[in-house]
């Protein structure tokens, strides 16, 4: 029965195929998902980064000469929250779209109409947030983490803002539901959860974080929006409510909303690094209990990120030893990848050098956030750019070196063609070089007293902020440079081999042909 | 680091001046108990630094593919796991023990000589001295730097927007606790180099403290982004001798009761308007705008407005309270007289007309 069933719909899925927009409205397919979130995701890197420029340009000298600071304040909220929600997430549920039915030898992901959906509830809420700049008193200048009570002084962009991150919301965690149900019910026989390839591991955690911690950023915008609209007083010390139980809610949300961010990343780079040294991942089981340790650790620290909000001091201490714990699953994860490298027999294809760019910067990023673990210190770099630097390091070269490398290593894969390695290559050595020249000078201006979303600044930061700024607009044109190569790559890129790399080991390197087939897996394979 | 030194070094030659890319020189037992700890904490990283990426690098350079290195197939090694894991946790304790102690030392806001209130307005300073010499000071404190040199049309000061009108003036060597508030939003207390940054939370009074070791003038921000001017309420600090509080104090009780109203005087209206005409500059301007006419969508033009020249209950009314949900606070912290003044200004100005006076007695009523 259940054979004739499954020839049914191999027909039927051949017979029916909307060609045009349609194709892409109705889809139901992993990799077309996939496609439009890594598309939609690029869109957003280029909105939120010319915001980014904009910031730059007022910030290259002292004074106010480009925009007003109203102006200034909401390209911070906004830069902020359409990189974190537009870019850099959906880049990774990109990913995961893509590579999960693949990795795990199954036909497609569990719920593909619920798939669908989840996809296209995204340009809806990048439309109200975009909108919510041409309301009445212009964009919210709150800051991406909308702390109230400044959020109830806003005018009518708020609430589109508010609704905005309710639909994020949601989408993620229909996602997050597909990916949990894809990988627990359909990998293939013989795959047991701890043969899953580690970026599919990264997502299985990744997902429970995002189903724990969605809901809790739509109560604090949803308080936020009664406050406002309703009459309530959650925020407001007048009726009995304080702001800083908003600041509690949101690091509930923000602190694990990192590791949403930085853990499919690590997943990334635990295929890449062993593909390119061609050599098992060291430490497997390790990197599985670490992920997790960090994932769990997680929820627990959030309030180092209000040191200044006058907590007890016990809070504190708590808050900070907890807070140095993480560094060490951190450091298994660093370790691992270079023990994967050590005694292999490493080539540096542009994945691999992203990879390592990652794995450089990224413990940059670590160290700074060492630092930042001090309480004592932390008070006084809280709010600074030496914030500002850390988290760049951790979510610039973190997330997006690793989304690189990952794009740069399955685009074969996904395409059938190979990108110009000498392009690829120049895109890397661009983006890390511009990246440095932004993001490092950020730490002493941090060091020196520079509080963050000013739009305006005392003479003594005047030249890191040009350093700054020039990196700004190098980074900024490296990317584009990116776009350039990708669709060069595309348009008339070679045709890729059938195994382009030689390390790569996972079931769609070594089952399926070079480009994937729209319908991979129809019957699973048997793994070993 | 070393590169920033070096940067810091070329730059320092080119511009001619120092240039910031370290913390402030600390002017506070506690600021430079934070320097320290910072210190061995990336002596501690630099350590680190070296032992990961002297591996990373050798293995970069030593089993390339094209020198012909072959991979060998381990892939774990339950002993070296151990160890990467527990040497971590013991660096860990060991920071453990200064980092307590800093903290419980910068937390110290006991028996202080001196406690200062200081009130986070959108978007000034307001100060309070609540208790020790000079208890019954009050006043604000706002930018002090020119419009002019802001948008570029005059050259830029050397205490370019870290200057203010009036400065928390403070003994040398008298441990200062600031209690820390705010009428509108969160804004925060930052002085660098006396390791202090307290949020100003409405509705609640938190706390810090600071001990002056030496004499001088301090210079901070606002930390919390608490909407358009947050980069324009600057925090300065006059840390002075002993005498010098002394005569300050005095001098600054004298300006008070010199600047106390007569409750009795008999105002005129082109009085209460040049009154006003300050009043606005210190507390309105930022948002209505020097010409009254605000900020379209943002800030309401005052100009031509109903509102503004109809019933002066609902004006008085608008001041006092504010207006929930918008950037229009409450200004009742202001005087009778200087409420009633600012109403005048604002309701004979810009082509308003309005030749009968709303008095100080009109706001004590409405109050």
């Amino acid at each position: 029965m259940s054979a004739v069933l499954d020839q049914h719909g191999h027909e039927h899925a051949h017979d029916h195929h909307p060609s045009g927009l349609m194709r892409w409205v109705t889809t139901t397919n992993h990799k077309d998902i996939g496609t439009m979130y890594l598309w939609f995701s690029f869109a957003m890197f280029i909105v939120g980064g010319v915001m980014a420029l904009v910031i730059r340009a007022e910030l290259f000298q002292p004074g106010l000469q480009v925009v007003n600071p109203e102006f200034f304040n909401a390209m911070t909220t906004y830069h902020g929250l359409i990189m974190v929600f537009g870019a850099i997430m959906p880049a990774f549920v990109g990913f995961a779209n893509w590579q999960i039915p693949m990795m795990i030898g199954a036909p497609d992901m569990a719920f593909p109409r619920m798939n669908n959906w989840s996809f296209w509830l995204l340009p809806p809420a990048a439309t109200l947030l975009i909108a919510s700049f041409f309301m009445p008193g212009g964009g919210a200048g709150v800051g991406w983490t909308m702390y109230a009570p400044l959020t109830v002084q806003q005018g009518p962009a708020m609430d589109l803002m508010i609704f905005a991150v309710h639909i994020l919301g949601m989408s993620s965690i229909m996602g997050s539901i597909n990916i949990i149900t894809t990988l627990l019910n359909m990998r293939a026989p013989g795959m047991t959860l701890m043969k899953m390839p580690l970026f599919c591991w990264t997502w299985l955690i990744t997902a429970y974080l995002l189903i724990a911690v969605m809901p809790v950023l739509a109560g604090a915008v949803t308080m936020t929006l009664t406050d406002r609209h309703f009459g309530t007083t959650f925020f407001n010390a007048a009726g009995g409510g304080d702001p800083v139980l908003y600041q509690h809610i949101f690091w509930f949300f923000g602190h694990p909303e990192v590791y949403i961010i930085a853990i499919p990343a690590f997943g990334v780079i635990s295929q890449v690094i062993p593909a390119f040294s061609r050599k098992p991942l060291f430490g497997y089981t390790s990197m599985v209990y670490a992920t997790a340790s960090i994932a769990i650790l997680s929820f627990i620290v959030w309030a180092h990120h209000m040191y200044t909000v006058g907590m007890p001091t016990v809070g504190q201490l708590y808050f900070m030893y907890a807070t140095m714990l993480i560094a060490i699953p951190t450091g298994v994860k660093v370790f691992n990848w270079l023990a994967t490298m050590w005694k292999g027999s490493i080539t540096f294809e542009t994945p691999m050098l992203f990879a390592l760019g990652f794995l450089f910067l990224f413990t940059m990023g670590g160290f700074s956030g060492l630092v930042l673990s001090l309480t004592a210190v932390d008070v006084q770099l809280h709010d600074t750019y030496y914030v500002v630097a850390h988290f760049h390091y951790v979510m610039v070269a973190g997330a997006l070196f690793a989304a690189f490398a990952g794009v740069y290593y399955w685009f074969p894969k996904w395409t059938g063609k190979m990108y110009d390695e000498k392009l690829g290559k120049l895109h890397f050595w661009l983006s890390l070089i511009f990246f440095n020249v932004t993001f490092f000078v950020q730490h002493f201006l941090g060091l020196a007293g520079m509080p963050r979303r000013i739009p305006d600044y005392a003479l003594q930061f005047t030249e890191f902020n040009m350093i700054s700024s020039i990196g700004a607009f190098g980074f900024g044109l490296s990317q584009v440079f990116f776009f350039y190569v990708i669709v060069k790559a595309i348009r008339s890129g070679e045709k890729a081999p059938e195994h382009p790399w030689e390390g790569a080991d996972t079931l769609e390197w070594t089952h399926l042909p070079t480009p994937a087939p729209y319908h991979s897996f129809e019957t699973p394979p048997v793994v070993k | 680091m070393l590169a920033g030194a070096g940067a810091a070094a070329l730059y320092a030659g080119a511009a001619g001046a120092a240039l910031e890319w370290n913390f402030q020189t600390p002017a506070t037992r506690t600021a430079a108990e934070v320097n320290d700890l910072h210190l061995l904490m990336m002596a501690i990283i630099f350590v680190i630094f070296v032992g990961v990426f002297g591996v990373m690098f050798y293995s970069i350079y030593a089993h390339r593919k094209s020198v012909g290195h072959k991979a060998e197939q381990f892939h774990e090694n339950t002993t070296v796991e151990v160890i990467w894991t527990v040497i971590p946790f013991l660096i860990l304790i060991a920071m453990a023990w200064p980092a307590t102690r800093a903290l419980l030392n910068i937390r110290d806001t006991a028996h202080p000589d001196i406690t200062i209130k200081a009130t986070g307005y959108q978007w000034k300073w307001g100060y309070d001295y609540l208790q020790g010499d000079g208890q019954g000071i009050s006043f604000y404190s706002s930018l002090s730097t020119p419009r002019a040199q802001i948008e570029g049309a005059e050259p830029k000061g050397p205490n370019y927007l870290l200057e203010v009108d009036n400065p928390v003036v403070v003994p040398v060597g008298k441990k200062v606790r600031v209690l820390t508030t705010a009428n509108d939003v969160i804004h925060a207390w930052y002085v660098p180099s006396l390791a202090v940054k307290q949020d100003a939370i409405p509705g609640f009074v938190r706390e810090t403290a600071f001990r002056a070791e030496k004499e001088g003038t301090f210079r901070g921000q606002c930390a919390e982004l608490c909407g358009k001017d947050h980069g324009f309420m600057p925090i300065v600090v006059e840390v002075v001798s002993e005498e010098k509080y002394a005569a300050w104090v005095a001098e600054q009780k004298k300006k008070m009761a010199a600047a106390a109203d007569d409750p009795n005087k008999q105002w005129s209206l082109p009085e209460l308007v040049a009154r006003g005409e300050k009043v606005f500059a210190a507390n309105c301007v930022a948002c209505h705008q020097a010409n009254g006419k605000g900020v379209p969508g943002a800030f309401p033009a005052l100009a031509g407005s109903a509102f503004v020249n109809g019933p002066h209950d609902a004006l008085l009314k608008l001041l006092l309270e504010g207006r929930k949900g918008t950037a229009m606070a409450s200004f009742k912290q202001l005087t009778d007289t200087e409420l009633a003044a600012v109403a005048d200004y604002i309701r004979n100005s810009w082509g308003n007309a309005n030749p009968e006076p709303v008095l100080p007695a009109q706001v004590k009523a409405a109050r």
